[in-house]
């Protein structure tokens, strides 16, 4: 916690006058859900630098699972929390409340999903037996013979959720920038790790690295712009700041776009959503699902931060700005997500589209703005989760078809996931069941009634039309009827074409995975049908405190 | 107004019908068609059993349902059925043991085949039937618009499933352009919804508040707005009717689709449009429905004429009626926005009488099409050698459907063209001649399938069996008897019909002198 408390002290100038160092008070119950995740990894280190090999799984998995559980058992505990903590570095009110909630309880599921390491029969573990061996090389074939698990894939987990519970809490630039580094550097490392194609997966780690450090350099830079405007990284000193002087400023104009750099590339919006086709789909999946869920949340929750605290007075100057944004990528990710071939791409440009969903609902600047967000963030997370785990059971049925593979040697296993479209063809005949849980999750994104896709963008809509953006709805109404044509065209492959010949396998997975699958839509069902007490919560917890 | 929850009951029928339908092993087939038909049969029951509570006079809305649903959105299950609804409802609980009938064995050969299930067909249509009454019964705009999408779910399946060989193309055409209006419908929607957070003391998606507010002048919507979200209503209710130029995915989605489907399709489904523009375009824009007036109008003119010309072209049997259909809806709309009783009346007569007629159209062609196994025209010919009693029955389905008087379409179309008359006299006059053409698609679909030398390959032709004959003979005894008698529908529509134009602001023009004796007593009450 070292981190925490430095930085705690970081905020507003430095004052070289006092000698004496006075510990800053420090708000342990409203920090408790970060402390316990980032104790849980540091943990997980520990387990994995002192336990022997054979345990090591069992230990990671009830360790992070606990981790998570306890720090969700206090979010809800502080609900109704409208404090700053860790001396005004960390503020825990509503919004931060939900999200931390909201990923907590994504992060079960994750780490449910990164645990399958399939049943007897079936070996479904998504993860390189041994991260430091070359793709292709004597050593991983060793580490595969000798049947290697990564287990460090729980830990780096628990670091990034602990930096995602950060990122929309952090009530000062600087501490949302530890904590976007926080999530964002071991989640470089989760893209690298699949254990199939790891070529393409380390392609993707790579490049999600450089991008990602340059969108963090460039969120750095903005803050740097804005401490030299408003004399502080706390996003109510700069609020106060461009409240009294309200003439625009070449530092402030200039960091304002810096940070919107940052921020935006984080939730993949267009111009900077070009890494998430080819991450999403390197990564292993359970990641992918992860990533796309969580770091989605995390990162509007930062957004909506920002602009709500820190920028209302510039509301005139960025909502143009985030308008376009959001039009671009709500009509980029249809288009697009229309000449997919790979359903993780496909997914990978739907979220582009989700993101730009969401945009509507920061642009609005209300109430009701802010909880429609919030309540699509859940709505949208949980239905991306469960989509990535159907993904993640349907498999290609003739083992080493993916060339970089060596797995099929090992007895039990299959071949990697089928992820080309075509291979999805008849699905709903091989597994009815498993085609009726991805239709659920399709039905959803493209916001058909009585799911949570469309309680939720009827909720963003209803709140931008109310903000006066109706043309952005428009556009919104636009893209989702494009975007209706490529999730229907999934539907129709899995019910309408006749199943290939050497089609994939439906594997059944452990009951870690069920589980997964079976909240993921229960969860997207109920947010349809019966959304009173989300819509409840989300406009409870819709209030800032700076 | 009874406590008794008739509308909840009604569509719980063939709810509990399809899970009950679908929990079935799948090898008992048979069984499953017998409890849908129960079922089916059961849901008609209670429809008629309803429609015997309903007062004439009473209130608009009756057999009202209100819970909340959704508070943050101010969301109600609210029922209700105004006599337009009221006789729709009763329209698709008669067609569907009609269509269940009709389409008993079009599953079989694809269960043989190890490709999909009876019990799964039958199913689908017991559930889409649930839709079908919520869509006419909700008061609710959010409710409407929820059953107004959910139920292309049903539908996208059973055409999908188990139509002809394009279906898969014709499923995926028909669901993304209806997707496609219903999300305008949603932006307008939200729109309304916003707008009446505005103006009135809560938002509200009520349409009876909506309906009365607007009515009062009480929301008072800038006309641009009004406009606007009228044509995103118009849209999706155009796209559903289908109106031209928004008509393209119906031929292929009748055509592909099984004759049962297409029953349901263009006989309840598509009439949702029409009951759309009547009920929620008129009422909650008045202003913009009076604007548009004219391109409305123009649009129905050219679908009418354009359909049945494009019919007679035909060379596909269900195409040919698809194709007279779009006809039929630009008459239809032509009537709802003349703006004038007789027309609305017609209207709302006629969307009753072209299920009927329509329906036993497709169901004969279907038993036909089963025979030889082809659509084409060009293979039938001299059918009414071998099988008489088919071709008599498709001779009457089809001069009903050219509304020849006697039969139940005339009395509508000619209120439709008098109504039209009564205001735009060119339009009435062009439209006329559709019947003329409406004769010549039918009569020579006649002549071509059913006279002249036997066609090679129908000899042996069986003609109906009991099943099939006891399947249209109720659609054939409504056709009759509402030719002769249609004062009951008559009675209980005019009432919503004169609620609706007094909210659009518009009176019935002043007859002519000498004219008012020649016109049938349509308001008699």
């Amino acid at each position: 916690m070292s981190v925490l408390t430095l930085l705690a002290a970081a905020p507003g100038p430095i004052t070289p006058t006092a000698n004496t160092f006075t510990a800053p008070h420090v708000e342990y119950r409203a920090l408790m859900p970060m402390l316990v995740v980032f104790g849980a990894a540091t943990l997980g280190i520990l387990v994995e630098a002192f336990l022997p090999r054979a345990q090591r799984y069992w230990a990671q998995v009830g360790l992070s699972l606990a981790g998570v559980i306890v720090a969700l058992g206090f979010v809800i505990a502080n609900h109704g929390m409208a404090e700053t903590a860790a001396a005004d570095a960390v503020s825990m009110d509503g919004v931060t409340l939900f999200l931390q909630g909201t990923i907590l309880a994504l992060a079960v599921l994750a780490v449910l999903l990164v645990a399958e390491r399939g049943t007897a029969a079936v070996d479904l573990d998504a993860f390189a037996a041994q991260a430091a061996s070359a793709p292709g090389s004597g050593g991983e074939r060793a580490a595969e013979a000798a049947g290697l698990r990564s287990t460090e894939v729980f830990p780096l987990m628990l670091f990034s959720i602990g930096g995602m519970l950060l990122f929309p809490a952090a009530n000062d630039l600087l501490t949302s920038f530890v904590a976007l580094e926080v999530l964002s550097l071991p989640l470089y490392l989760l893209c690298g790790l699949a254990r199939r194609r790891r070529l393409l997966s380390q392609e993707a780690a790579m490049k999600y690295f450089l991008l990602g450090a340059f969108s963090s350099a460039f969120f750095l830079y903005g803050i740097a712009m804005l401490y030299g405007y408003a004399g502080s990284v706390r996003l109510s000193e700069i609020a106060t700041a461009i409240s009294a002087a309200p003439h625009s400023d070449v530092l402030l104009l200039a960091g304002i776009a810096l940070l919107a750099v940052g921020l935006l590339f984080k939730v993949g919006a267009v111009p900077f959503h070009a890494w998430t086709p080819d991450v999403y789909q390197g990564a292993p999946t359970p990641i992918t699902g992860f990533m796309a869920a969580s770091t989605k949340v995390a990162a509007f929750g930062a957004l909506l931060r920002v602009a709500y605290v820190a920028l209302p007075g510039m509301r005139w100057d960025w909502r143009p700005v985030l308008w376009g944004v959001a039009i671009l990528t709500m009509l980029a990710g249809a288009i697009l997500a229309i000449t997919q071939r790979d359903i993780k791409r496909m997914l990978a440009y739907s979220a582009i589209l989700n993101a730009g969903y969401i945009l509507l609902g920061v642009i609005s600047t209300t109430a009701k703005g802010v909880s429609s967000t919030l309540f699509y963030l859940a709505a949208y997370g949980f239905a991306t989760i469960g989509a990535f785990a159907v993904v993640t059971l349907v498999r290609e049925a003739v083992p080493g078809r993916d060339a970089t593979s060596d797995a099929d040697d090992v007895p039990g296993s299959v071949g990697g996931e089928a992820t080309d479209l075509s291979a999805w063809a008849g699905l709903g005949k091989r597994s009815p069941l498993l085609a009726a849980c991805f239709t659920v999750f399709l039905l959803a994104f493209a916001g058909i009634p009585l799911t949570s896709g469309f309680t939720g963008k009827f909720a963003l809509f209803t709140a931008a039309i109310d903000g006066g953006a109706w043309p952005l709805v428009i556009v919104g109404v636009i893209a989702s009827a494009a975007a209706a044509f490529f999730y229907v065209r999934v539907i129709v492959l899995m019910y309408f074409s006749e199943p290939l010949a050497d089609g994939p396998v439906v594997v059944v997975p452990s009951p870690m995975t069920t589980i997964a699958l079976f909240v993921t839509v229960a969860a997207t069902i109920a947010l349809g049908v019966l959304p009173q007490v989300a819509l409840d919560l989300a406009d409870k917890a819709a209030y800032f405190v700076q | 107004m009874s406590s008794f929850p008739w509308l909840t009951t009604l569509g719980a029928v063939p709810l509990a019908g399809a899970a009950a339908v679908a929990a079935l092993p799948k090898e008992k087939g048979e069984l499953a068609k017998r409890v849908a038909l129960a079922f089916s049969v059961a849901t008609l029951g209670v429809a008629v059993g309803m429609a015997t509570q309903f007062k004439k006079g009473g209130d608009r809305f009756q057999f009202t349902e209100s819970h909340q649903w959704i508070k943050a959105f101010h969301i109600n299950y609210g029922l209700g059925v105004d006599g337009i609804a009221l006789v729709l409802i009763l329209m698709a609980a008669v067609l569907m043991p009609v269509v269940l009938l009709a389409a008993w064995n079009d599953a079989d050969e694809a269960q043989s085949a190890g490709k999909r299930s009876v019990r799964a067909y039958f199913s689908l249509f017991l559930l889409l039937e649930t839709m079908m009454i919520g869509v006419f019964a909700a008061t609710d705009l959010f409710l409407f618009y929820v059953f107004f999408e959910a139920m292309l779910i049903p539908m996208y399946f059973l055409i999908g499933s188990f139509g002809g060989p394009q279906r898969s193309y014709a499923a995926v055409k028909f669901l993304l352009y209806s997707l496609f209006g219903g999300l305008f419908m949603l932006a307008a929607l939200i729109g309304l919804y916003v707008a009446s957070g505005k103006h009135l003391d809560a938002s509200t998606f009520d349409f009876n508040t909506l309906a009365n507010a607007v009515a009062s002048g009480q929301l008072g919507i800038s006309p641009g707005l009004a406009k606007a979200l009228f044509l995103g209503f118009f849209v999706a209710f155009a796209v559903k009717a289908p109106l031209f130029p928004f008509h393209t995915w119906l031929p292929d989605a009748a055509a592909e689709s099984t004759p049962g489907s297409a029953v349901l399709l263009v006989g309840v489904l598509d009439k949702v449009g029409t009951f759309g523009m009547l009920r929620y375009c008129l009422e909650l824009f008045p202003g913009a429905s009076r604007f548009f007036t004219p391109l409305v109008i123009g649009m129905a003119i050219v679908g009418t004429m354009y359909g049945a010309l494009l019919a007679i072209g035909q060379t596909d049997i269900k195409r040919l009626i698809a194709y007279t259909s779009i006809s039929h809806f630009g008459l239809i709309t032509l009537g709802v926005f003349a703006m004038t009783s007789r027309g609305q009346s017609g209207a709302a007569l006629y969307m009753v009488n072209h299920g009927l007629s329509t329906g036993a159209l497709f169901i004969v062609a279907g038993f036909l099409i089963s025979r030889r196994g082809s659509q084409l025209i060009d293979d039938y010919g001299g059918v009414n050698k071998v099988a008489p009693k088919l071709a008599g029955v498709f001779l009457i389905a089809g001069l009903s459907s050219l509304a020849l008087p006697g039969l139940s379409s005339f009395v509508s179309e000619f209120l439709v063209l008098v109504g039209t008359f009564e205001r735009y006299k060119a339009v009435s006059i062009v439209a006329t001649t559709a019947i003329i053409l409406a004769a010549l698609y039918v009569l020579w679909l006649y002549q071509r399938t059913m006279t002249g030398p036997l066609k090679a390959g129908l000899e042996g032709m069986k003609d109906l069996h009991a099943r099939e004959v006891a399947a249209v003979a109720p659609l054939l005894a409504l056709i009759i008897g509402l030719g002769f008698y249609p004062k009951p529908v008559l009675d209980v529509v005019n009432p919503s019909v004169k609620t609706t134009l007094s909210h659009v602001q518009k009176q019935d023009p002043a007859p002519a002198v000498n004219a008012t004796q020649t016109l049938p007593k349509v308001d008699s009450k």
